[in-house]
């Protein structure tokens, strides 16, 4: 059968209409109909990559339009290629096309956090406590909330390693996006969230045992990390 | 969100993260796109992967991830 009676050549930003069984077969065979999946596969995930870009412009008014599109291709390149790695990983629990939407998605976010992030300092010392003033609070608010901070600074001597210490200043205190934590401190992004979700643990522990903050009954249940 | 009225309440809270059991970043990248085609489906996403949410509202990096896919599939 002739291939182009099958994937006729679509505009850029257009993919045909497969089903996901069709997708995955279309990748993994050869010649001609592989290369007319992977152009259409493509288009699909530069397209989530500017929607991405969208979505985000207003936090990257400083970045020029020509540098943010090479963003959006280099999302789609870097997708393309994961997707392609983890083909037999897909199981069909949901689209196809969904599936491979979040590995743009993944890359392009991934890409404008360090962008947005570029040249800037990541602050690994406490110094962010200012972000919790509230210029509504009343006199009695600010000094609970000064007390509950102060708590809160005790038990992170406390309790917490200083890997510990670094990250969950760096990611909580200071917000600083785990993407980028993770490029500084080479390390990736699922291994921060486990020592913060741990250092977050070890802080609430301790703080529900001096009374600041009430017990979850919901600590009881198993945690799925 | 509850957890956004606990962080009025405390400021602790925001945090300290969600206290529901969760997955880590990988699992959610793993299933997240089953978990939104079942919220756009108004099936229970969270019956289906749990502990999911909650790590959406302890990770803002996968949360923002999610509130992508789920806006782009939504719009077809």
């Amino acid at each position: 059968m002739g291939t182009a009676a099958v994937y006729p050549r679509v505009r850029m930003g257009e993919t045909l209409p497969r089903s996901s069984e069709a997708w995955v077969a279309a990748l993994r065979a050869e010649g001609a109909e592989r290369e007319q999946a992977l152009s259409d596969l493509y288009a699909l995930l530069l397209r989530a990559a500017r929607f991405e870009l969208r979505r985000r412009r207003a936090a990257l008014s400083h970045v020029r339009g020509e540098e943010l599109e090479d963003i959006a291709t280099q999302a789609a390149d870097d997708a393309l290629l994961a997707i392609l790695a983890k083909l037999d990983q897909y199981r069909g629990a949901s689209r196809f096309t969904t599936w491979a939407y979040k590995f743009a998605l993944l890359e392009a976010g991934v890409k404008l956090r360090r962008r947005g992030w570029q040249g800037r300092e990541v602050v690994l010392e406490p110094d962010a406590w200012s972000a919790f003033a509230d210029r509504g609070a009343s006199a009695q608010q600010t000094l609970e909330r000064d007390e509950l901070l102060r708590a809160l600074a005790a038990a992170m001597d406390g309790v917490l390693t200083p890997h510990q210490r670094t990250v969950f200043v760096a990611l909580a205190l200071s917000q600083v996006p785990i993407d980028v934590l993770a490029e500084r401190l080479q390390t990736t992004r699922g291994a921060l969230y486990k020592t913060l979700h741990d250092a977050r643990r070890k802080l609430r522990r301790e703080l529900v045992a001096a009374g600041y903050l009430e017990d979850q009954p919901a600590k009881a249940g198993e945690d799925k990390r | 969100m509850s957890n956004q009225d606990d962080t009025r309440q405390n400021p602790l809270e925001r945090l300290l993260g969600p206290t529901a059991p969760e997955v880590g970043c990988d699992e959610c990248f793993d299933r997240l796109d089953e978990f939104v085609e079942l919220e756009l489906a108004d099936f229970d996403a969270d019956a289906a992967v749990p502990g999911l949410r909650a790590h959406l509202e302890g990770c803002p990096a996968c949360r923002e991830e999610h509130d992508s896919l789920l806006a782009l599939v939504a719009g077809g």
